[in-house]
Order: C-alpha cells, then sequence, then structure tokens
C-alpha cells in the first residue's frame, strides 16, 4: 500500500504547508506557546492517537488552557504509524511552525527515527509513551523528558511477578520492532526461570498468529509472556483464547489489555494479569479528577497513553513558569522539568539523570464490574521506584 | 510429525481466508476488466455489518447471513453509483477511482462507527480447540473456516461453470460486445458480479473478525496479499485463486514456523529472530516474482479456465 499512499501523503503535505505558511506571521505581537503533538491519528491506531489528544486537551482545560500565563496553540500531526513519516512531520513543527515544545510519539521506531531533529534543533520535547532503550541511553538529550517509561521496565516487573507465581519456563512473543525486542529484552533481565522460546513477529501488518501459538503449544512452557500494543492485542488475545491454550498455559503481558482494548475484548481479558506504571483506579487526588473529568467529557476511560500524556501538560506548566514565560531559556526550563515538581496521576516519581521516570510499577488485572462493563485494576505493587537499567549508558549526569 | 500437520493447518486455514478475498477479486477483474482496490473496503463493510447485525440480533449467524445481504447490496449500489463511470477507461484511472474509495469508506465508517473499531463475539462453545487426531488441538472456529470455505469454493464453481447466470459471467469474460449483442443486458449482469465480489469480501470480512480484528483500514493489509493471489494465480481464473491462496497460506505459515529455527542454527539467536520475519514475509513476494518471470500470465491463466 505504500505506493499506493503516496498520493494522499503528498496532497496532505500540500495542505499542512498551505495551512502553516498562513499561520506563520500572524502572531507576532502577543506570545503564545505553540505545541507541536506527533501522535497516531489514522489507522486502526488512531484510537490510541484519540486518548492522547484527548487526555491533553483535558490536561490543557484544566490549567485554563495557558501554560505558565501564556495562551497555547497546539498543532496536531499523525504520524501514521511509519518512522519516515514521523520524522517529515517531526522536522515540519520545527522548521515551519516553529513550536516551542513537542509532544507525544506513540512508536519506539517512530521516536528514535525522529530524535536527531529533535535533539539538533534543542527543542524541548515531552514523550509521553514511547520508551526506546536508545532514549534512554546512548541517545539521552539534554531537552528531551518522557512521562512513560524505558521499554524494559515493565516487561521487567512482570517477570518479578512471575517469579512470585513460580513460573519455572516461559514462551516470549512480540512485534519485530524496537519496542518488541525491548520488551522481550526486559522479561528476561528479571525473570529467573528458563526461557524456552521466543518469537518475533512482522510489525505492524501480521494479521495471524497461529503459527507462533502452535509453537507455543509444542514448547510446552509454564506461561506465555506477550507484548502487543494497540489493535494487535485484542488480535492476539482472541487468538489465543481461541487456540484453547487459555485454560491450558497462562498469559502474562505488558501493554496488550489496556482501557482502550478492554470494552472490545470483554471476558477474554479477565485474568490475564499484565504491568503498568499507572492504572485508573490509582488512589491520589489527581489521579481521580483526571478519571472523573476524562468520563465526564469523554464517555470513556482514560488509558495510561493518555494519562502519561496528561502528565506532560503539568510539566510544561512548571517549565514555562519557572522562567517567567521566557520560552528562549531552554537552561531554565530543563532544570525546573528534571525537578519533577508537578502532581503526577502515577502520584510522586522522580527524573533519572537520563529525564526517564524513576516510578513504581503495578500489577493489573481485567474485572468485570456488577453492571456489566468491564475495567482495570490495581491488584498490587510489583516494584517501587524502578530505575531503568540504561541510565548508565546516558552521558548526562 | 503432529506439529506439521498442525502447522500446515494454519496455513491452509490462512489460503482459504486469502482465497475468499482474492475470489471476488479476480472475478471483478476477469470479468468487467476492472482493477477494484476498494475490495478491501467491503471485506471491512462485511465485518463491520456482522459485528452490528451479532450485536442486534444475538446470534453470530443470523449477524453473518444479514450482513452478507447487506454487504452484496452496498456493493451492487456502489456499482451503480461509482464504478459505472470507470468502464472502459484505464486502468490507471481504476487504481485512482478506487484508491478514493478507500478513504472514503474509512471515514464514513469513522463517522457511523467511531474510530475505537467493534468486536464480532464468538459463541462460547467455538471458543476452544478440538483433538481431530491424537496429538493435534485445532481451534474449532479456524476448522468452521476451512469448511464453510471450501462449500463456498464448490458453490462458486458449480454457479460458474453449470448455471445460465455462470454461462453468461464467462461468456461476458470473453467477449462482452458479443454478449451484449446478443440481447443480454450486460449492465445488469456487471451489477450482479459486482455485488456477487462484494458478497465475497464481505464473507471474508466477517469470517476473519474473530479471529483478527473489526477496525478502520482493516482490509488495506490483506488486500496486498490477495493481489499477490491472483497475479500468482492467474488474473480472472478462480481456480487459479484457489490454488494460489493455499500456496500463498502454507508458504506464509510454514515461513514463520520453521525459519527462525532454521536460521538459528546458522546465526546468533538474535539476528534469526529479527530476520526470520522479515525473509518469511518476503519469500511470497519472491514466488510472485518468480512466477512473473516463468509464467507472466500466472499459474492459471485466464484462457485456459
Amino acid at each position: 500500500m505504500n505506493a499506493m499512499k503516496r498520493p494522499w501523503i503528498s496532497a496532505t503535505a500540500a495542505l499542512a504547508l498551505a495551512a502553516g505558511l498562513g499561520a506563520g506571521p500572524a502572531h507576532a505581537q502577543q506570545k503564545t506557546i505553540k505545541i507541536g503533538f506527533i501522535s497516531t491519528f489514522s489507522g486502526p491506531a488512531a484510537a490510541i492517537g484519540n486518548d492522547m489528544r484527548n487526555s491533553f486537551e483535558l490536561g490543557l482545560d484544566h490549567v485554563g488552557r495557558k501554560l505558565g500565563g501564556l495562551p497555547v496553540e497546539v498543532i496536531y500531526e499523525d504520524d501514521q504509524i511509519k518512522p519516515d513519516v514521523g520524522v517529515q512531520k517531526t522536522e515540519k513543527l520545527i522548521q515551519s511552525d516553529h513550536v516551542d515544545f513537542i509532544v507525544g510519539y506513540i512508536w519506539s521506531n517512530v521516536l528514535v527515527a525522529s530524535l536527531k531533529p529533535l535533539v539538533d534543533s534543542k527543542t524541548v520535547t515531552v514523550v509521553t509513551n514511547a520508551g526506546a532503550s536508545e532514549l534512554a541511553g546512548p541517545m539521552c538529550s539534554p531537552y528531551v523528558f518522557s512521562t512513560s517509561w524505558q521499554n524494559d521496565q515493565t516487561p521487567a516487573a512482570i517477570g518479578t511477578y512471575m517469579n512470585q507465581k513460580g513460573v519455572k519456563s516461559v514462551f516470549l512473543m512480540g512485534p519485530n520492532y524496537i519496542a518488541g525486542k525491548d520488551m522481550l529484552h526486559g522479561v528476561q533481565t528479571t525473570f529467573k526461570g528458563q526461557v524456552v522460546g521466543q518469537e518475533l513477529t512482522r510489525w505492524p501488518d501480521q494479521l495471524d498468529f497461529s503459527a507462533e501459538l502452535s509453537k507455543a503449544r509444542e514448547a510446552k512452557p509454564d506461561a506465555i509472556f506477550a507484548f502487543y500494543p494497540g489493535g494487535a492485542g485484542i488480535q492476539f488475545i482472541n487468538q489465543y483464547t481461541q487456540s484453547g491454550l487459555k485454560g491450558q498455559i497462562p498469559l502474562y503481558t505488558a501493554f496488550t489489555i489496556d482501557d482502550l482494548s478492554l470494552p472490545r475484548l470483554k471476558d477474554l481479558a479477565v485474568g490475564v494479569p499484565g504491568a503498568q506504571n499507572w492504572v485508573n483506579d490509582l488512589p491520589n487526588a489527581t489521579n481521580k479528577k483526571f478519571v472523573a473529568d476524562y468520563h465526564a467529557k469523554y464517555h470513556s476511560s482514560p488509558s495510561f497513553y493518555g494519562a502519561d500524556t496528561y502528565d506532560a501538560v503539568a510539566l510544561l506548566d512548571s517549565a514555562v513558569t519557572a522562567v517567567h514565560g521566557d520560552l528562549t531559556n531552554k537552561e531554565g526550563m530543563r532544570k525546573a522539568m528534571e525537578k519533577a515538581d508537578i502532581q503526577s496521576v502515577r502520584g510522586k516519581f522522580t527524573f533519572g539523570n537520563n529525564h526517564i521516570p524513576i516510578q513504581n510499577f503495578y500489577l493489573q488485572d481485567a474485572v468485570k464490574n456488577p453492571d456489566g462493563t468491564y475495567a482495570l485494576h490495581t491488584v498490587s505493587l510489583i516494584v517501587a521506584n524502578d530505575q531503568d537499567k540504561f541510565h548508565g549508558q546516558c552521558p548526562m549526569k | 510429525m503432529l506439529y506439521l500437520i498442525e502447522q500446515c493447518l494454519n496455513g491452509v486455514q490462512l489460503g482459504m481466508l486469502l482465497f475468499l478475498l482474492a475470489a471476488g477479486l479476480t472475478l471483478i477483474f476477469g470479468i468487467m476488466d476492472l482493477v477494484n482496490l476498494a475490495h478491501g473496503s467491503l471485506y471491512m463493510l462485511g465485518a463491520y455489518f456482522a459485528a452490528t447485525f451479532a450485536d442486534l440480533t444475538g446470534s453470530f449467524v443470523l449477524g453473518a447471513l444479514l450482513a452478507l445481504i447487506a454487504t452484496a447490496a452496498a456493493g451492487m449500489a456502489l456499482e451503480v453509483i461509482a464504478i459505472r463511470p470507470l468502464y472502459g477507461r484505464s486502468h490507471l484511472d481504476h487504481v485512482l477511482g478506487t484508491f478514493g474509495l478507500i478513504l472514503f469508506f474509512n471515514e464514513l465508517v469513522r463517522l457511523i462507527w467511531g474510530p475505537a473499531g467493534m468486536t464480532l463475539s464468538l459463541p462460547s462453545e467455538m471458543l476452544r480447540a478440538v483433538q481431530i487426531i491424537p496429538g493435534v488441538y485445532y481451534p474449532i472456529y479456524r476448522l468452521v473456516i476451512i469448511l464453510v470455505t471450501l462449500a463456498v469454493a464448490a458453490l462458486l464453481y458449480i454457479v460458474v461453470m453449470r448455471t445460465r447466470l455462470g454461462m453468461l459471467i464467462r461468456a461476458g469474460a470473453s467477449n462482452r460486445e458479443m454478449v451484449g449483442a446478443l440481447g443480454i443486458n450486460i449492465k445488469l449482469l456487471y451489477t450482479l458480479v459486482f455485488g456477487l465480489g462484494a458478497a465475497l469480501a464481505g464473507f471474508a470480512g466477517l469470517m476473519q473478525a474473530p479471529i483478527l480484528t473489526v477496525q478502520i483500514g482493516m482490509g488495506e493489509n490483506i488486500l496486498i496479499l490477495a493481489f499477490v493471489v491472483i497475479v500468482i494465480g492467474g488474473i480472472g481464473s478462480i481456480r487459479g485463486a484457489f490454488v494460489a491462496s493455499l500456496i500463498v497460506g502454507l508458504i506464509d505459515t510454514l515461513g514463520r514456523a520453521f525459519l527462525p529455527d532454521l536460521l538459528r542454527a546458522v546465526l546468533s539467536t538474535d539476528a534469526a529472530l529479527t530476520l526470520a520475519p522479515a525473509l518469511s514475509s518476503m519469500s511470497i513476494y519472491m514466488l510472485m516474482a518468480a512466477v512473473l518471470v516463468i509464467r507472466p500470465e500466472g499459474l492459471f491463466p485466464a484462457a485456459s479456465r
């Protein structure tokens, strides 16, 4: 489809260019903060992008749509899950829109491709989902912050939980891109049992996991670990259940069941454990307000994608406030952001030297409510104040 | 050995799904000489209709039947409204026109059903595996797909080869002017054929819905495979589509099943893990390239149907 989509891309680019040119000189007199927001707004993963946009908009509502007292304009751009498109959009935001901040990024491969223009232009960036190990290690940058995690951390928490459950052998599955490799690696950093097999599947277009599930059955492990974000998670859980494996080999997940997929998975997700840095029932005041207002405004549950994006607003607000609106003072903003002096929806967290949060990871489980709806809830704390394993490779102190 | 049988079944099952999609595509191309990129959109419509009707009626089978009728109707309406002006124009115009339809249908589905996608749930008795021969467990629903698709393939064969409608279809494919001159309403025939193709696409969409997903753009990736199938099989040939679907399904599945282990024998685990999915997905296209070099008309050229 790549070739076929090209006319559409160039048409979009032309339109975007026209819009950018038209909007350029208008705001000379009153300072408006321009934020570029990159996520996926087309195709199957648009549900994730919408959740992130909704949460960011809600966050802006909660600060009166002003950061440090200055009005905000957000430019949303669609990366189409493609690294090449992500770079184009990033460069467009930096070079023709002259944005002050860039926020977003779901996909680790899109992020890694886009890092160079971000770092070269010293654009203050808040990554709200992607957690490539490169970002945490050698490619860390003074002006790039993350409100999410490094990819290894969540599966590492699940590895710890599998040890607690007495799992002796595991079969690992994930998609064949940066994040998939990080995830499979992450489990093995903590899991003490044996890895009897691992499979990377084509990304993002593999439709059918029957060959891999047959292999998992053949390998006879105590457990299967899977990482399949977005729609692929629904596909995977469906096929896992239909293959009859659900009763035989228990499944442990990272980023496979979330608040976006749960309404579609329903009973299939119940009893499948996962790890997460945020769950919608975390009992702090900020989170309660976030979840309640999200329900009121959008009539659905926010996901972790949204929660980490919501935190980006507070982080940017703290930066702009600290420099009294002087956006040229990037050092001042960096120092303010490093303090992580915000009310996060996940509770208190701090930043490591590489600007990746040091935070708790929880065990989450899907339950059926008495009214027939489904929800994710926190079962227990798996690991407290966890720091990623790559911060030593980051030259920043 | 038992493991090999299980993986072969997986391949056959994927091939069957591809056949349902490719049959409609090749029928429309062979008879109407129309390149229909929007075939994947009809596949998507079939799945969305089935999910909606199954929700309304509470029955999977009833929902599927209603969805089939609705997709065929949507296909015929589409033919009358948007496809007719494309006849007699160049294939590039077909590609551009039907590509526009893909965008249109994606947005239409977003407007009607929202961006989140839907679920077509199976009855709970379908959510397990059965032992087909000692030691080989296979998901019931996938067996159902194989059997139902075989039935559809047989039915299609009978309709095309043994009925008056099929005779007209075959006649229309070889010489449409002559068929028209003999007083057959060729416009109506085209509308019917397009409706049949749409129904096949919709059927593929709703059959795969419980395994894969019901979401916007779901038809686009699998449509590429369907095109590969009809190129390998011979454009316009239903028999070719059937054989090529099986070949592509088996190559794709067996590649994924065995390549990683084969590569691990010569490469490091990490390299093998990364390389295997890429190689197995390439293998289908390498086959297509080979077929194009050796038999440019495909395995079963339409003339020899």
